[in-house]
């Protein structure tokens, strides 16, 4: 005979299994964080605790000299700077690029989705293969384009670059979530007379928030984190932020700062993982998105 | 003059092409009820009708002008969908006035107009919701309201009842009905797989299968005249009950044959009179059999009850075959009871066997 009678809810058992998930589940983070953990505390350490090697030691005598440094004065080559001037390389590159590869996709996907347009599933292959053409095919030629043309190391120059390989992942993002909307209400608003533009802007657009927020997350952190469209087609006056940082870590006379590479690596990373914390969720869904309709 | 006329039409989905050449006239004031099951066109062809597809062939004409290379939003027309399709981040009253501030209607005649619908559909109350806001019923009531502003010539509807439930399904049907009729000229063309919707709205239904109209007429020529099978089968619930023979001439005239049984057809009007020895189907609506004492076909045992409230289906069963009877809610034969079926020929279809046509 049982003694316990089964009611209300089923009780739960921590069995052996369970307790090895969360055994490889809690190394597993550790090991993740480690090398974050490595960075954070040699940045808050002077150079002579770091010489004496406990690498996983937090600082005895804590100082964000290193940051400073690395924010204003750490040498690229000849120039003491600091990294700041490549961020706000980046600001620059990184605001019209991100606003123009989302209206650019968001069109493209409205128009590939719900007007027929003819050729449209021909054209949205080719955009597709695009983006599966490794990018240092395109270099030399785009060089050679923009060269001839006479916007090669601008600004300009690499918006554009920006925009043009954002273009087939914009699309896909937003014509699979505008895929997902029910006709009908396109229908609905035609004959309601509305045109090209006005159901764009009037309909669709509205709609479209969820997906703007994933765009413009996929967008900032991919156009943040580049470094060889910046190095190949900005010029030396608009480098981002990570072709300085490479600068800075590469161009050392002397002992090595480790403190200030360390530093100046967190400042260069901060944009994208303050995106990631603050919007982890939305973010998920537009992996899935991407992945998942495709 | 007809309010809208489909004249030979076909439409092509890339490779494959439908209709091939059908035609529909569509009176004004007309009520039409397109019916059939999924799959069978009816939607394509409403959307045809409204411009939302490109005909490949053929004319489509609406209120004596040829619309068919028009915008949708030029052929004076309004629609009403099945999923509502209200824009979601509009306020009611901004759905319902859309399709005016498209067509730069000054704003004291929007007014007026949105005014006048809601009040019509008795949706005041809820203009300054959003749709999320409203229920299903409440939703398909502002579709209704924003078709309704646009003083439209013709009324288009595509399944607007098949996403409500039972009660609010038939509160709606009755209010489409009265908006018809206290309209007074407008013209509606309906889409639905619901023969009762069918029944109870139409002036006219067109019954559709495969792309093919299989018969057009008032709903009493559908229900007791059916074309052919298919539209006898799929009319009626519960269904008609068919029963395979052949015609013979008896010495009083021709008589339907199935085995044992046997059916005077004197009274049946046949289109063409057919020759004896011709197989055929027989067609008899449930509540078209009685069960009486003394009747055409005795030796039939009830199978199986289903009281329905105001109506009783029991099935009749012979050994060769069984059949669906409607009688009165207040009778509830036993199972296992000897019943004698009563047959009026003047009530029965008949049907040839190959090509399914009413004889």
């Amino acid at each position: 005979m049982n003694a316990v009678v089964p009611q209300g809810r089923r009780p739960r058992h921590l069995t052996a299994g369970r307790i090895g998930i969360y055994a490889f589940l809690a190394t597993a983070a550790l090991f993740f964080l480690l090398p974050l953990w490595i960075m954070v505390v040699t940045s808050l350490k002077p150079m002579e605790e770091i010489r004496m090697g406990n690498i996983l030691a937090l600082p005895a005598a804590m100082t964000f000299e290193a940051w400073t440094k690395a924010w204003s004065s750490a040498c690229t080559g000849l120039e003491c700077n600091g990294i700041s001037v490549g961020f706000w390389n980046s600001v620059r590159i990184l605001v019209p690029s991100v606003i123009l590869s989302i209206i650019v996709g968001a069109i493209n996907g409205y128009a590939l989705s719900f007007w027929r347009v003819r050729g449209a599933n021909v054209m949205f292959g080719v955009l597709l293969l695009g983006a599966f053409i490794p990018y240092q095919v395109f270099l030399y030629p785009l060089v050679r384009i923009f060269s001839l043309t006479g916007i090669y190391n601008s600004l300009t120059c690499i918006v554009l670059v920006h925009v043009i390989f954002g273009l087939p992942t914009m699309t896909l993002l937003f014509r699979n979530y505008y895929a997902g909307l029910p006709i009908e209400l396109f229908k609905a608003a035609r004959i309601d007379g509305g045109g090209f533009w006005s159901i764009f802007l009037r309909v669709i657009l509205p709609m479209s928030t969820p997906i703007l927020v994933v765009a413009t997350i996929l967008q900032v952190t991919g156009i943040w984190n580049d470094f060889i469209f910046g190095l190949t087609f900005a010029g030396r006056q608009n480098l981002p932020m990570t072709v300085q940082l490479n600068n800075i870590v590469n161009s050392t006379q002397g002992e090595r700062a480790y403190n200030v590479d360390m530093a100046a690596t967190m400042l260069a990373a901060l944009v994208p993982l303050v995106v990631y914390f603050v919007s982890g969720r939305w973010f998920v869904r537009g992996i899935a998105a991407g992945a998942v309709k495709g | 003059m007809s309010s809208v006329s489909v004249r030979d039409v076909t439409v092509a989905f890339e490779a494959v092409q439908v209709f091939d050449g059908l035609s529909l006239d569509i009176q004004e004031g007309e009520f039409i009820v397109l019916l059939g099951p999924s799959g069978c066109g009816k939607s394509t062809l409403l959307n045809a009708i409204a411009g939302l597809l490109d005909v490949a062939e053929g004319q489509i004409w609406i209120n004596g002008k040829n619309v068919t290379w028009e915008e949708p939003k030029d052929r004076g027309i309004a629609m009403v969908f099945q999923s509502y399709a209200l824009y979601p981040r509009m306020s009611v009253r901004e759905n319902m006035s859309f399709g005016l501030k498209m067509a730069r209607t000054p704003k004291p005649e929007i007014e007026r107009r949105v005014a006048r619908a809601a009040e019509l559909l008795q949706i005041t109350p809820l203009l300054d919701r959003r749709p999320d806001q409203l229920s299903g019923g409440q939703r398909q009531r502002v579709a209704i309201g924003r078709a309704l502003v646009r003083d439209a010539a013709v009324f288009l509807f595509d399944e607007p009842l098949s996403n409500l439930d039972a009660k609010l399904r038939n509160e709606l049907r009755v209010e489409i009905k009265r908006l018809h009729a206290r309209l007074g000229k407008t013209t509606m063309v309906y889409v639905t797989h619901d023969q009762i919707e069918a029944m109870t709205l139409a002036d006219r239904i067109v019954v559709m299968k495969e792309q093919k109209i299989q018969q057009i007429g008032t709903p009493d020529e559908i229900y007791h005249r059916p074309a052919n099978l298919f539209v006898a089968g799929f009319v009626g619930s519960p269904q008609m009950n068919f029963i395979k023979g052949r015609i013979e001439n008896t010495g009083e005239g021709l008589s339907f044959l199935s085995g044992e049984r046997r059916l005077s057809l004197a009274g049946y009007q046949f289109a063409a009179t057919p020759l004896p020895g011709r197989e055929v189907v027989l067609g008899i609506r449930p509540e078209h059999l009685k069960i009486s004492g003394a009747g055409t076909w005795p030796g039939f045992k009830v199978d199986i009850v289903e009281p329905m409230g105001a109506d009783t289906v029991i099935w009749c069963s012979d050994g060769a075959g069984s059949v669906q009877v409607r009688i009165a809610g207040s009778r509830r034969p036993a199972p296992g009871e000897s019943v004698t079926l009563h047959v009026d020929p003047t009530e029965v279809s008949l049907f040839a066997a190959d090509s399914g046509e009413r004889l």
